[in-house]
């Protein structure tokens, strides 16, 4: 079976191909459908061009890039997005921020008059599971960060993506919020089988998330090394505390170390 | 009302009683002759005994002005807007624009006279002129500062650019939007007044002229008391209205602590 995101020998640079600054050189990653991925690094090292290469928002000067077999030629269309910042707009409220990526992808979008009073359901029964009930109404300024985060993950997913794209999602918040919201990831990603992709600085958010863990190298980037996370699912906040899961932290530690290098 | 809520509500009044008491006693004490500064008693009896042709001619004034801005808020809102979507569109007008806007405009009022003859005409351009410059600056600026990671998540899923302008563009531009019309309003009158007390028979700037010419100093500053009264009530005619369309965006208590 083929990769469901499959980077292939990819070099991308900014300002005018090879002759500008080298942000990724020779990524591989194949990532499998219903995988928990996660990519660390030192910052600047191209994670968020990783990111932006596997949702087709910019194309590679050498290299290959497949989503679910096909070619990335254009956006994939079928990726939710979630980035530090929540990006929330704050003229509509949480429910109708909920219901903006409905307003343009199809065939929701085609759909979305008649077919409102559903949509408005499924927005609030994604809320209602990441424990947002009956904040429907509320502007997202009314929010705290990381409620505000929370509406930024079901926005990422109200269109039923087959593959999430995270970019240090829980980057700005505390650390008691951050760890909540792993569990809410967690379930998300146990309940629904999606692909996910996230990238982050964090090794113990890393390790207590995903399947594989990405190791990458400082600018121009690649993936320098690769683990496999083994302990069982579902994993509860206590693993963190277990010594395997530190060992596994430790390893990937060096990995940074010397990436740093 | 607390002590200090009432203070402010009466400081307003009380500094422009102030401000007038000041006047009055300034030009009293020093015997300043009537011709050059009238104190404010003159210039309130001169205000009531030409109540008539002042009220008519600000009426021309409001008018004139207000046909003006709102050419001014139509081609300033497609101007920033088209401004905002293309980098290459603002590369290329933005010089133009800037230079325009440093030409004062009294300076193209004759051109103006040239074209339509004087009156009417002339100083609802130089309004439209003067007061498109700021509406067309912050429409542009409320596009060019959508969050890059926001247009990241609308692209993803196939949003083609004027569904971006549609959905986060615009709404976010709004603010930015009726917080110029602030200050195009106040620049439109300005603007009107320039081009009648150059080249018109009617309206506030040609009643000051010819009471210029006659030497009725009161009068001159009875009108200058009228653009004021105007000016005042149209920009908290512009401030109400930002509150009632863009509540969302000024919540803030920054200006109130």
């Amino acid at each position: 079976m083929s990769a469901f995101v499959a980077l292939d020998g990819v070099s991308h640079a900014y300002g005018g191909a090879a002759g500008g600054t080298l942000a990724i050189e020779g990524l591989s990653i194949a990532v499998e459908e219903g995988e928990f991925a996660a990519v660390v690094g030192p910052s600047g090292c191209g994670k968020s061009t990783l990111m932006k290469l596997a949702t087709g928002l910019q194309f590679p000067f050498k290299g290959s890039v497949q989503v679910a077999g096909e070619p990335v030629t254009k956006p994939v269309k079928i990726a939710g997005m979630a980035f530090q910042a929540p990006t929330l707009l704050p003229w509509r409220t949480t429910l109708e921020n909920l219901l903006l990526p409905l307003e343009i992808v199809q065939p929701h979008r085609s759909e979305l008059r008649r077919r409102r009073n559903e949509y408005v359901a499924r927005a609030k029964n994604l809320l209602t599971s990441v424990g947002l009930r009956d904040q429907g109404d509320k502007y997202p300024w009314e929010l705290s960060g990381g409620m505000q985060q929370r509406t930024s993950l079901c926005r990422a997913l109200i269109h039923s993506p087959q593959l999430l794209m995270l970019d240090e999602p829980f980057g700005a918040l505390d650390a008691f919020t951050r760890e909540e919201l792993w569990c809410v990831i967690r379930d998300l990603h146990a309940a629904r089988k999606i692909t996910v992709i996230l990238v982050t600085h964090d090794l113990r958010e890393a390790v207590f998330l995903a399947d594989r863990v990405f190791v990458m190298s400082s600018r121009p980037g690649r993936i320098v090394a690769e683990r496999r996370i083994e302990l069982p699912r579902p994993r509860d906040l206590e693993v963190t505390f277990t010594q395997g899961f530190q060992d596994i932290v430790h390893e990937l530690r060096a990995h940074i170390v010397k990436a740093r290098q | 009302m607390t002590r200090t809520a009432v203070l402010i509500r009466l400081s307003p009044w009380l500094f422009t009683v102030a401000l007038l008491a000041v006047w009055e006693g300034a030009v009293r004490f020093f015997k300043i002759p009537m011709f050059f500064l009238p104190p404010p008693t003159a210039v309130a009896q001169a205000f009531i005994e030409y109540s008539g042709p002042l009220a008519r001619n600000s009426w021309v004034t409001l008018e004139t002005t207000l046909i003006g801005f709102a050419l001014a808020v139509g081609f300033g809102l497609l101007l920033g807007l088209l401004v905002g979507w293309s980098r290459a569109i603002y590369a290329g007008l933005y010089p133009l624009m800037i230079g325009f806007n440093a030409i004062p405009k009294v300076a193209v009022v004759p051109i103006l006279v040239l074209w339509f003859g004087i009156g009417f005409i002339p100083a609802v351009l130089t309004a439209f002129l003067i007061s498109f410059f700021p509406i067309v600056v912050n429409v542009a600026t409320g596009l060019a500062t959508i969050e890059p990671e926001l247009e990241d998540v609308l692209k993803a899923l196939g949003a083609s650019k004027f569904d971006i302008m549609q959905k986060v563009g615009i709404p976010r531009t709004l603010p930015y939007f009726f917080g110029s019309l602030k200050v195009a309003i106040t620049l439109a009158f300005v603007g009107s007044v320039i081009s009648e007390s150059v080249a018109s028979n009617n309206g506030i700037g040609n009643l000051m002229l010819q009471a210029q010419a006659q030497f009725q100093v009161p009068l001159i500053f009875a009108g200058l008391v009228a653009l004021a009264i105007e000016g005042i009530a149209m920009y908290a005619a512009m401030a109400m209205l930002e509150r009632r369309m863009t509540g969302w965006a000024q919540r803030s208590g920054f200006a109130q602590s």
